[in-house]
C-alpha cells in the first residue's frame, strides 16, 4: 500500500498521503503521482478515496444547504446576506415572496437590514455566489431567539448520527434549535436558564468534537446542569 | 464601534429581554465586571509595559520615555502623549488605517484622566529647562475587541506607568550625557476609569462588544484614590437626565477601587 | 600533575592546525549561541478570539501576533481579482517594539516587507479557489529584535492553516548571515546591525521549494551556496515547531494518539460504551 500515514492519523497542509492511482478526496490535491493534504485534519483512507476531515475550515456551501445569516443590504431587487461565506450571498423577491410582489420600497417589510433569516441555498451562481431562499418549511425572517456560532466543521458532530446528539439536547432543554451548515445556531428556550445550559453544551461539544463517548458525556453533563439548577 | 458594521435586530431584542429579567446574556449582573487580569512589564524594550486581559478584550499598554524640546507655553515640563491603535488583528470589522473617531476618543479619554489627575511629574521629567524634556509615550494596543476599551486602557495604562523607568541624565555645561541609570517614574495618583451604559433603561458595566452595539448612550467616569472625578465623557446618541448621571457616577464610584486595585496589583 | 603521560605528550606536540580547528569548532557568537543555532522558538495558534485563524510566535526576543481574516468578499471590489483571491499582508510595529519609538504610521520599510511576506506566503496557498475574495494577514510586532520578516512567515502560515485556508504546504522561514567571515543561523538584532551579510529564505518543507530568497552584504558565491542550505536546514527545524504549534492545539501531540472513530458521525452512535471497549 502505498499510503503514507494510518487511518485518522493528524495530518497537515503537504503531508503526502499516498502515491499512485487513487480518487481524492474533498481537503486534498494531486500533484503528479503524489497526493498531498490542503488542510489540518484527519486522514480517511478508504479503498479508492483518500481524504482528509479539517479539523479547521471556513464554511464550504452547497446547493440544499440550511444556513442562518443575516441581511446586510438591499440593492435592486435583492438581498445581500452575510452568511459568512467568502462572497455574500444573494436572493431575489421570487425566492423570499411567492405571490405578485413589485415595489422595492416594501422589500424592507419583508427583509430589513439587520434582520436575521434561515435561509435554503438554491444555487450556486457561476461566481460562486450563494443564491437562497426563504420559501419552504422552517425558513424565513427569525423573530424570537439568538445565534451561537461555532466552527462549521464541528456541526456534523452537533448534530450527530440520523439527528441523535441534537435531538437530545432539544429533548433535555425544551428548547427549539435551528442549526446552519455555516456554523450558526440559533436558540430560543423557555426560560434563560435553559438557554444558557444549550449554549454551555454546544461549547463543551465544539471542544471535545473529536473524542469519544461524546453523546452519553453530553448527555450525562446536561442532567448534571438541570440537578444543580434546581 | 462593532464587530460588524450592522446591528442586529435580533440581537438588540434578545439583550433587551434578557436585561428586563435582572441578567445580562453572559449571566452577569449589572454590575459585574469580567475577568479582569493584568501583567506588568512583559516588554523588555519598552520603559514600562501592561498586558490586560478584560474578558476576551486584550489590550497591551507600552510606556516608552524619550527625550524631546518642551512645549513653549511649559519650558520646564516633560511632555506626555497617549495613543491607541486599533489593529485589525482586534477586530473583523477593522481596516488598517489612520485613527478614527473612536481610537482618538479612546486616547483622550484616558489621556485627559493621566492628566486632570496630574498622574505623572512632569517638573520631574526636566532635564535642561527649556531645551530638553522627557516625553512619556503611553500606546494603547489593542490586540483583541470586545468591548469596554476605555476601562481596560485606562487601567492597563495605570499599570505600566506603575512600573515604568526613565533613564537617568546628567548635565554639564548644559550638555546632558546619559548616566546609563534607571529609576522609576513617580505615579502620583492612580486613576481608574468606569464606563457605564444605558441600554432602554438599564445601566450596566463593562459591556461587551455586542452590548456597547446595541447601547443607547455612555458615561465614563474617572476617579482618583480619593474618589474625586477628574474626567467624564458622554457618548452616544442619547440624552441622560440629571438623575440618570448621578446614578452612573454613583455606579462607578462604588465600582473604581475595585478595579484601581487590580491595576496596581494588589 | 598530569596521570596521563601521553596527554601531555600530545598537548607539547599540537600542530598548529588542530588548535585552530579546535577554536573554531568552540567559537560563540555573542550571545554564547553555536553558528548554527537557532533562537529559543515558542509557537501558538488559535490565540486571537476575533480573527479565523491566529498564531503568536516568539523568536529570541521577538514577539509577533498574526490574524487572519477570510477568504472574505474583497473592498474595494474594483481591486479583486476574477479568477483568484488576492492575499493581502500587512507588516506592521507597534510604536514600543523598537527603541527609540517609531511612530505608528506605515513606513516604507513596512510596504517592502509586507510585500516580501505576502510573495513568500503566495506559492503556498490555493488561491484560484476563492476568485474575488481577499485572504488578509495581519502582522503586528510588540517586539522586534532582528529577523522580524522571517517570524511574521513562520507565524503566518501557522494562522493560515488555523483559518483553514487550503494550502499545498506550510511556509518556515529562517535566515543566514555572516559574521567575522563566519556563516551564522538566525541572527539577532546585534549580528544584524553589526554583521557582513543578511539573506533571509523561505522555504516549502514538503514540496522543497523556496519562495523567499533576499540577501544583503557581501558573500562570495560558495558562501552563498552553503548559506542557502544552512538556511533550509534552519527552516526545516521551524517547520517542526510549527507542526507542533498546531496538533496541540487539537490535544494530540504524537501520531499515536489517533482520535478514535466516533469523530465521523456517520459511525455507530448508538451503543457508545461498546466502541470505548474496543479501543
Amino acid at each position: 500500500m502505498s499510503a503514507n500515514f494510518q487511518d485518522r492519523d493528524m495530518v497537515l497542509p503537504g503531508d503526502m498521503l499516498y502515491e499512485g492511482r487513487i480518487r481524492t478526496g474533498e481537503n486534498t490535491y494531486r500533484s503528479q503521482e503524489q497526493v498531498y493534504a490542503t488542510h489540518l485534519g484527519l486522514v480517511n483512507y478508504s479503498p479508492d478515496n483518500v481524504s482528509v476531515v479539517a479539523l479547521s475550515t471556513g464554511y464550504n456551501p452547497l446547493v440544499g444547504d440550511v444556513i442562518i445569516g443575516e441581511v446586510i443590504d438591499i440593492d435592486l431587487g435583492e438581498w445581500r446576506i452575510d452568511i459568512g461565506t467568502q462572497s455574500e450571498a444573494v436572493m431575489g423577491i421570487p425566492d423570499a415572496v411567492d405571490r405578485p410582489f413589485r415595489t422595492e420600497y416594501v422589500m424592507t417589510r419583508v427583509l430589513d437590514i439587520g434582520d436575521t433569516l434561515v435561509a435554503k441555498i438554491v444555487d450556486l451562481d457561476r461566481r460562486r455566489t450563494p443564491v437562497l431562499s426563504i420559501l419552504g418549511p422552517g425558513l424565513g425572517k427569525v423573530y424570537d431567539g439568538f445565534i451561537v456560532r461555532i466552527t462549521p466543521s464541528k456541526i456534523p458532530r452537533l448534530i450527530g448520527k440520523k439527528g441523535s446528539m441534537i435531538n437530545m439536547i432539544i429533548r433535555e432543554t425544551g428548547c427549539r434549535i435551528a442549526i446552519g451548515q455555516n456554523g450558526r445556531i440559533l436558540i430560543s428556550g423557555p426560560n434563560r436558564e435553559r438557554e444558557e445550559m444549550v449554549v454551555k453544551v454546544i461549547n463543551k461539544i465544539e471542544l471535545e468534537a473529536h473524542t469519544s463517548g461524546l453523546t452519553n458525556r453530553t448527555q450525562e453533563y446536561l442532567r448534571q446542569l438541570k440537578e444543580s439548577s434546581r | 464601534m462593532s464587530k460588524s458594521n450592522i446591528v442586529s435586530h435580533l440581537k438588540q431584542k434578545k439583550i433587551s429581554e434578557v436585561l428586563s429579567t435582572g441578567k445580562r446574556m453572559d449571566g452577569r449582573g449589572f454590575g459585574d465586571f469580567r475577568e479582569l487580569t493584568i501583567k506588568r512589564n512583559v516588554l523588555f524594550k519598552s520603559e514600562g509595559s501592561a498586558e490586560v486581559w478584560l474578558g476576551k478584550t486584550h489590550v497591551m499598554v507600552g510606556v516608552k520615555v524619550g527625550t524631546g524640546t518642551p512645549f513653549e507655553d511649559t519650558p520646564n515640563e516633560g511632555v506626555l502623549m497617549t495613543n491607541a491603535e486599533f489593529t485589525p488583528i482586534a477586530n473583523a470589522a477593522w481596516e488598517p488605517g489612520p485613527p478614527n473617531e473612536a481610537s482618538i476618543e479612546l486616547a483622550r479619554v484616558v489621556d485627559r484622566g493621566l492628566r486632570s489627575a496630574e498622574v505623572l511629574d512632569t517638573a520631574e521629567l526636566n532635564i535642561i529647562s527649556g531645551k530638553l524634556v522627557h516625553i512619556v509615550f503611553v500606546d494603547l494596543y489593542i490586540l483583541n475587541y470586545d468591548g469596554n476599551l476605555i476601562d481596560a486602557c485606562s487601567a492597563g495604562a495605570i499599570a505600566a506607568l506603575m512600573g515604568a523607568k526613565k533613564p537617568v541624565y546628567n548635565v554639564v555645561d548644559k550638555e546632558a550625557k546619559l548616566t546609563g541609570e534607571k529609576v522609576p517614574l513617580t505615579v502620583r495618583k492612580k486613576p481608574v476609569a468606569i464606563s457605564v451604559i444605558k441600554i432602554g433603561d438599564k445601566f450596566i458595566l463593562d459591556p461587551t462588544a455586542d452590548e456597547e452595539d446595541v447601547m443607547d448612550t455612555r458615561l465614563t467616569v474617572t476617579f482618583d484614590e480619593a474618589g474625586n472625578i477628574c474626567t467624564m465623557q458622554k457618548s452616544g446618541s442619547e440624552g441622560l437626565t440629571l438623575d440618570e448621571i448621578k446614578k452612573c457616577i454613583n455606579m462607578a464610584q462604588e465600582k473604581a477601587p475595585e478595579i484601581r486595585a487590580k491595576a496596581i496589583g494588589d | 600533575m598530569s596521570k596521563k603521560p601521553t596527554t601531555k605528550k600530545t598537548a607539547a606536540r599540537k600542530p598548529a592546525k588542530s588548535k585552530k580547528a579546535d577554536k573554531a569548532a568552540s567559537w560563540k557568537r555573542a550571545d554564547g549561541r553555536a553558528f548554527d543555532e537557532l533562537r529559543t522558538l515558542k509557537i501558538e495558534s488559535g490565540v486571537l478570539p476575533n480573527a479565523d485563524g491566529s498564531a503568536y510566535i516568539e523568536m529570541g526576543r521577538n514577539k509577533i501576533l498574526c490574524g487572519v481574516f477570510g477568504p472574505r468578499e474583497m473592498h474595494p471590489k474594483h481591486n479583486a481579482k476574477p479568477n483568484e483571491a488576492v492575499l493581502r499582508c500587512r507588516y506592521h510595529m507597534a510604536p514600543f517594539s523598537v527603541d527609540p519609538r517609531r511612530s505608528p504610521a506605515p513606513s516604507r520599510r513596512d510596504q517592502e516587507i509586507s510585500m516580501v511576506i505576502r510573495s513568500a506566503l503566495e506559492p503556498a496557498v490555493f488561491l484560484e479557489r476563492y476568485p474575488r475574495a481577499s485572504i488578509d494577514v495581519y502582522l503586528e510586532v510588540l517586539e522586534a529584535d532582528g529577523g522580524t520578516r522571517c517570524a511574521c512567515i513562520n507565524a503566518a502560515a501557522v494562522a493560515l492553516v488555523d483559518a483553514g485556508i487550503p494550502m499545498r504546504d506550510l511556509v518556515a522561514a529562517c535566515a543566514v548571515g555572516k559574521i567575522e567571515d563566519k556563516l551564522i543561523v538566525d541572527l539577532g538584532d546585534y549580528e544584524d546591525k553589526k554583521g557582513q551579510s543578511d539573506m533571509p529564505v523561505a522555504y516549502m518543507p514538503k514540496l522543497g521549494k523556496v519562495t523567499l530568497l533576499q540577501m544583503d552584504g557581501n558573500m562570495s558565491a560558495e558562501e552563498a551556496e552553503k548559506a542557502l542550505n544552512l538556511a533550509i536546514e534552519g527552516c526545516k527545524k521551524v517547520y517542526e515547531v510549527q507542526r507542533e504549534a498546531l496538533k496541540k492545539k487539537y490535544g494530540i501531540d504524537q501520531p499515536q494518539d489517533k482520535p478514535p472513530k466516533e469523530f465521523q458521525p456517520e459511525e455507530s452512535e448508538e451503543e457508545p460504551q461498546k466502541e470505548e471497549g474496543q479501543q
